[in-house]
């Protein structure tokens, strides 16, 4: 009997996890909504008010044990969504380089730019194809570009670190087709010239790259002539003019990729479509949130199982610590909670009183984990080798509402289980040995 | 140690508390087995006796410039050097551009370089003689279903032949097994082709080195042999950097992540939690077996020695959960990485992770039990007994 009353608790244990792990913001403020309407007009939600409110005011007597769940489930909170906030503020960066009215093409195969190769011809044969946007001078606006990778000391390296940084050869149009870049110090390089500017987030990594400075790529001398900003993955590039980056890297008049403006969004479907049916070219085209989006896919999902793991086994040990707590609180109150019963309170208000005091104090930790998380980590600046390109990409932590939203859950979830097994405890105890023994 | 049954059974003394306990201690220290595994696979990455002999030298522009052929005969003529090697990245994948594979175009000595990697001497022939052949490593061959024999279609990601195609045939002629199973999963992930074929198939290389490795006779002398291989091409237009392989690969996992402070900040949180926790329940442990501590102080036991025996119990409490914790860790770390396909690699936890997490339970253990303990030690017993404590 006691086995198949826990097999039923463990039972509907999983299927209310399983819900709440779909549910959205407004189902859980409904099931808020309605417990909060059984609670004011139902005679048995009377007697769970009155049974959490005696619960819930003794909570400061045993403000050890109330910290052990408030301070366990933040611990879980934070931690979880620290790590989540790193996938999201990769793939967001990722994902701002990108927009609908911009499409890359890269040789047929490709999965990156670094692979793919254009020759001088079919630049040619992209910028005709239709689709394109113009300027006022009738040009195909696009950008030709080579991206290579330059070796820079990594600054305050206490190894004296060298890292790879993304070199970017542009052509004139490139401010164009990412109109989120803007040259925020200094000028743009003039093509011709080995000038060369850098981004933001490049800055923020590597050593020397300052206004005025001279950089040496190969055996050559660079100026750097502007500090540019994009909020995005491009922040983490420096950029020259193509045909220049060419010649030091002896690439010839081959190009990795085009990005091409479009005419408006809808205008990919023609143009992906003549570059496929032309026979001359072996190249693929898609929008650049399609392709931006993609290169952060992989590296996101391992960043946000890295961090569910993490979390997952955290959340064994903050259950583990609740369920401890809630025990001790339970059984501390036996003699009132028996005496509550004898005197004709149902076993169901005890139950929800005994949750409603887990609850509230998961959601305490929960926020509580959340605020830590966002206080310390939100706009945290990291760096790895990005997925797909050859240099490292800096990017900053963003711990959105959405993901503030989801430690709350996971906080509410952990809470939950710790408060079950405690309360049916309390509500099942015979009356008489309560008494008796506390 | 006579009072070793006293401290058991005060432990024990409430099973369903002691068991929680002991779970979340467990948890926390799972935690800290796999993420230092984690760690020390970072550290310990190319810090081996073979490693120390080994140069990596590429071009100082970057990583994907090539280097000149003809540097090759140079390296090899300086004084101190055992023998040469070189390989270009390949850039292969199995099927789709997804299941990347790391492939190398080697030179016909490279194997000889990397003791690490065995290779039956029929197998070494087969790929000498097979002008298409391709050794893989053992892992890898099991993840795709590969056998000696197999005639494998491999896309390249960068190199197209010289119709313009990216796929590539190959046929395997042997397996790489690691010397070392446990730091040199990594071989067996590799994919080796043989650099000739490369050179020929694809118009885009002609006969150009994509690095460089060389083995010193000395180890104390690669400091030396390091700056001389630099000094070749100083000031030409294709200047390298050389670094040991050790320094190259540290340098590399660098960039990827700082590990020690992710870790280190993770564990952080992890603890802080388990030291309110694993306190909490000691405060309580003692508070209700204050009448039993009046009455061990009244049979004669001494403040000292009940501060020590609820010290212990809470070191042992510690002690208990962590050493199971870290052997929870030792075989759920293998296991996760032989289920990624060597994708993943957590060894079990090593010696250091061992004392650390032992130092650390030791610790801690003292730290949540000071304060009961102190508790415990100023008793009062006429106050305990009549039950006004």
């Amino acid at each position: 009997m006691k086995f198949l009353k826990n097999l039923g608790l463990v039972l509907l244990l999983v299927a209310v996890l399983t819900g709440w792990v779909v549910m959205p913001w407004y189902g859980a403020l409904a099931v808020a909504a309605l417990l909060g309407l059984w609670m004011l007009v139902f005679r048995s939600g009377a007697q769970t008010r009155s049974v959490a409110a005696v619960g819930i005011s003794t909570l400061t007597q045993r403000m050890g044990s109330s910290t052990v769940i408030v301070v366990g489930i933040a611990g879980v909170v934070g931690v979880l969504v620290a790590l989540l906030a790193m996938a999201e503020g990769y793939a967001r960066t990722q994902r701002n380089a990108g927009s609908l009215d911009t499409a890359i093409v890269l040789r047929g195969a490709s999965a990156n730019e670094v692979s793919s190769s254009l020759s001088r011809e079919d630049i040619v044969q992209i910028e005709q194809a239709p689709g394109v946007a113009r300027n006022a001078k009738g040009e195909a606006i696009v950008s030709a570009e080579t991206v290579v990778a330059a070796n820079l000391p990594v600054r305050d390296s206490p190894t004296g670190d060298s890292g790879s940084a993304q070199v970017r050869g542009v052509s004139e149009a490139a401010f164009t087709v990412r109109p989120n870049a803007r040259i925020i110090e200094g000028r743009t390089f003039q093509p011709g010239l080995r000038e060369i500017i850098v981004g933001k987030g490049a800055v923020r990594q590597f050593d020397g790259l300052k206004l005025g400075a001279t950089l040496k790529l190969g055996n050559q001398p660079w100026t750097i002539v502007g500090v540019f900003a994009s909020g995005d993955a491009m922040d983490s590039e420096l950029w020259a003019d193509a045909n220049v980056v060419n010649d030091t890297y002896k690439r010839g008049s081959g190009r990795n990729s085009a990005t091409v403006k479009l005419e408006n969004a809808a205008a990919i479907k023609a143009f992906s479509e003549s570059l496929e049916n032309n026979p001359q070219l072996k190249v693929k085209a898609s929008t650049t949130l399609e392709f931006f989006t993609k290169q952060s896919e992989r590296m996101t999902q391992i960043l946000r199982s890295i961090g569910i793991t993490v979390g997952a086994i955290m959340a064994v040990g903050a259950v583990f610590g609740a369920l401890n707590t809630m025990f001790a609180a339970v059984a501390s109150r036996a003699r009132e909670i028996a005496t509550l019963r004898a005197i004709g309170f149902r076993g169901l208000p005890v139950v929800v009183a005994v949750m409603l005091e887990t609850t509230l104090l998961a959601l305490i930790g929960g926020v509580l984990g959340g605020a830590v998380a966002w206080l310390l980590f939100n706009g945290f600046e990291a760096s790895t080798m990005s997925a797909g390109a050859v240099g490292k990409l800096s990017f900053s932590l963003a711990v959105s509402p959405q993901l503030l939203w989801e430690g709350v859950k996971w906080a509410l979830a952990i809470g939950f289980i710790g408060g079950l097994f405690p309360a049916v405890r309390a509500a099942s105890l015979p009356v008489t040995t309560a008494l008796r023994e506390a | 140690m006579k009072y070793l049954h006293l401290i058991w059974a005060a432990l024990f003394r409430r099973k369903g508390r002691t068991f929680l306990t002991l779970v979340s201690i467990v948890t926390a220290f799972l935690l800290f087995g796999l993420l230092d595994a984690v760690r020390v696979g970072f550290d310990q990455a190319g810090k081996s006796a073979n490693g120390a002999q080994r140069l990596q030298t590429g071009a100082k522009l970057s990583f994907i410039q090539l280097l000149p052929m003809s540097l090759g005969a140079r390296i090899g003529q300086i004084d101190g050097v055992k023998d040469v090697t070189f390989a270009n990245w390949f850039g292969g994948a199995y099927q789709k551009p997804e299941n990347a594979v790391f492939s190398f175009a080697v030179a016909p000595n490279y194997l000889d370089i990397y003791p690490e990697m065995l290779v039956s001497a029929e197998h070494r022939k087969a790929f000498a003689e097979v002008k298409d052949g391709a050794l893989v490593g053992e892992a890898l061959a099991k993840k795709f279903g590969w056998k000696v024999g197999d005639q494998v279609p491999m896309q390249s990601t960068i190199f197209p032949d010289r119709n313009g195609s990216q796929n590539w045939p190959f046929k395997i002629v042997g397996i790489i097994k690691a010397a070392d199973k446990k730091s040199g999963a990594w071989y067996e992930q590799m994919f080796l082709l043989n650099w000739k074929y490369f050179d020929d198939t694809t118009p885009w290389n002609q006969g150009q080195v994509g690095w460089y490795v060389t083995r010193v006779k000395d180890v104390s002398q690669a400091d030396r042999v390091l700056k001389a291989i630099d000094d070749i091409s100083a000031n030409s237009d294709h200047e390298t950097r050389t670094l040991t392989e050790q320094a190259a690969m540290s340098s590399w996992m660098r960039q990827l992540a700082d590990i020690n402070l992710i870790v280190t900040s993770i564990m952080g949180a992890v603890f802080f939690t388990l030291l309110l926790l694993a306190g909490n329940t000691m405060m309580q442990a003692v508070r209700e077996r204050t009448g039993e501590i009046a009455v061990l102080k009244t049979l004669g036991f001494s403040g000292e020695s009940v501060l020590a025996m609820v010290l212990a119990e809470s070191v042992l409490l510690l002690l208990i959960g962590g050493v199971a914790g870290l052997l929870l860790a030792s075989v759920i770390g293998p296991a996760v990485s032989a289920g990624s396909g060597g994708a993943l690699n957590l060894p079990a936890a090593g010696l250091t992770s061992w004392m650390i997490g032992t130092g650390l339970a030791l610790l801690f253990g003292l730290l949540v039990g000071a304060l009961p303990a102190a508790r415990a030690m100023r008793v009062n017993i006429t106050d305990a007994l009549a039950g006004r404590a």
